[in-house]
């Protein structure tokens, strides 16, 4: 198999791809940027967490006009797994209002992006209906 | 409170809202500076700050605009804070005459918007050659679009929707009307640069941009400026008394910013520095929601309005679908909103949209609206919001 780089740094790849989140050590505030300091409590102690897989879809939208280059349409979201919450595209399911509701229960998912001239695979994910 | 510390709105103008070809920048600043001036009976010789918001014009707009209205030599503040950023001009100015450095303080905010199309989202270039992770995400390609999206019309379309998902009753339709009402109040300002009205089915099936915001959903980017002259009571009593009748009372001036939140990172929080903000605001007034006459609030899309109804505590928490469905938000409803056609039709140009609020209310509180006139209109709130986030509250209220 190809080398596979995941889009962002807290895309964990291999047999269970799951997402990790920065938790702060002393209030439990989790981020998914590199961090300089929690902007909760101003602590500067961090630990990795993994983050659930499944969530439920507690805002979307379809967007049909974005930036050149950006294909439309797709589905962004804001996924709640369980407490965290994750921003995502919502995927393998069609992008439109009856396909995508608020609630809806959904799964993470990765999607090959292509390879670079080394032949390394980009990985990217969203989260697709999990019924 | 003592005279000294009272801040008044002495004179205002905000210029016709649309599309200026024939005019840059500073040709717009300086008709805002020059009309709100004489607005207010004073000249560039009385005022001891200036404080001057623009947002995608590259710098330095106050001094440019000094250059023109007059050089006095006082002090500038080039201020950015987003879509906040004429209600933060306002508030340095307010800060300046309240801290006694000063008298008599100047705001202003001009944009050049019209054409300039999605204002957040980068185009996306071709992916690299070789993956290579970068930025605080570690990411090897750009995220726009496989993320989320970066793009206003979406980010607000999901703050709307979540809104909807916590408390019920928000839907495709709901959100039309929100924007028909702002739409058919639109065609009584003729500073709107949009005045024609719309069914809530136009819109519905008017070009979607991010579902549920159509077109007619979105804030009209445009050009605009507003200016505002401030000073305080002790001044104002030296003023003729018919400066002293048509001077509105600035009984509370609050900007907030978003406070540490679960997801806030993940979808900007717009709900809680706006609540915050409407708290302090209500108080530093003495007065209440039930006290307002009419609202300017930040309708940047139809989706926003929803949410701020409740933020502003308009309603009470979760009502917002049945308060708008009352009808009172509505022109001849018991608390008008966005009488001026709100940013979906008079337009945003972004800095300048946090003076032309307040000129709105003005208008009103001096009965001096017109056609819109809401008559008897005492007290008024003006808000703004700027992802990222700041929120500007100002309450007005009629001169005794
Ligand atoms: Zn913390």
């Amino acid at each position: 198999m190809a080398n596979q780089v995941p889009l962002v740094d807290y895309l964990v790849l291999g047999d269970q791809p799951h997402l990790v989140a920065n938790e702060c050590t002393q209030c439990g505030a989790r981020y998914f940027d590199r961090r300089n300091a929690c902007a909760g409590c101003f602590g500067t102690e961090f630990r990795s967490v993994g983050v659930a897989t499944e969530g439920e879809v507690r805002a979307f939208t379809i967007v049909s006009m974005a930036a050149p280059g950006i294909e439309v349409p797709f589905v962004s979201a804001v996924v709640d797994c369980d407490g965290t919450s994750v921003r995502a595209n919502v995927i393998n399911t069609p992008p439109d209002p009856d396909h995508v509701s608020l609630g809806m229960k959904v799964r993470l998912a990765t999607y090959p992006m292509g390879d670079d001239e080394n032949g390394t695979v980009a990985v990217g994910f969203g989260f697709e209906p999990a019924t | 409170m003592s005279a000294q510390d009272e801040i008044w709105i002495l004179g205002i103008h905000m210029t016709k809202f649309g599309k200026h070809p024939d005019k840059d920048l500073v040709d717009l600043g300086v008709e805002a500076i020059q009309g709100a001036l004489a607005d207010g009976g004073v000249t560039m010789a009385d005022v001891g700050v200036l404080a001057a918001g623009n947002l995608r014009g590259g710098g330095g707009i106050g001094q440019q605009l000094q250059k023109q209205v007059g050089q006095t030599g006082i002090p500038v503040y080039n201020v950015a804070n987003a879509c906040a950023t004429g209600a933060t001009a306002l508030r340095t100015a307010i800060m300046a005459v309240k801290a006694g450095e000063v008298d008599v303080g100047l705001a202003v905010g001009v944009e050049k918007l019209a054409g300039a199309g999605l204002l957040a989202g980068a185009d996306r270039d071709e992916d690299s050659n070789v993956w290579e992770p970068s930025g605080r995400y570690g990411a090897v390609a750009e995220v726009d679009g496989r993320i989320g999206t970066a793009t206003m019309p979406g980010v607000f379309a999901q703050i709307g929707m979540e809104y909807g998902h916590r408390y019920g009753g928000a839907n495709f339709e709901l959100f039309a009307k929100i924007s028909e009402k702002n739409h058919f109040h639109s065609t009584l300002n003729p500073l709107a640069a949009y005045t024609k009205a719309m069914s809530a089915d136009e819109i519905m099936n008017d070009v979607m941009i991010a579902y549920p915001n159509t077109r007619p959903m979105c804030s009209a980017n445009c050009d605009g400026a507003a200016a505002a002259v401030v000073l305080n009571g002790a001044k104002l009593k030296t003023l003729s008394k018919q400066q002293q009748r048509r001077a509105v009372k600035v009984s509370a001036s609050i900007l907030t910013t978003d406070p540490w939140e679960e997801a806030c990172q993940v979808l900007p929080n717009v709900n809680t520095l706006t609540r915050n903000a409407a708290n302090q605001a209500y108080e530093q007034a003495g007065v209440g929601p039930e006290d307002l006459d009419l609202v300017e609030l930040h309708d940047c899309f139809a989706t926003a309005e929803l949410v701020h109804y409740d933020n502003l505590m308009l309603c009470e928490e979760g009502g917002a679908a049945d308060f708008f469905n009352s009808g009172v938000t509505w022109r001849d409803g018991r608390l008008p909103v966005n009488v001026s056609g709100g940013l979906q039709s008079k337009g945003h140009p972004i800095a300048a949209t946090g003076i032309a609020n307040i000129w709105e209310v003005c208008q009103h509180l001096r009965d001096e609206g017109k056609q819109r006139q809401i008559e008897g209109a005492k007290v008024g709130l003006a808000h703004v919001i700027g992802l990222g986030s700041a929120c500007g509250v100002h309450i007005l209220e009629k001169a005794a």
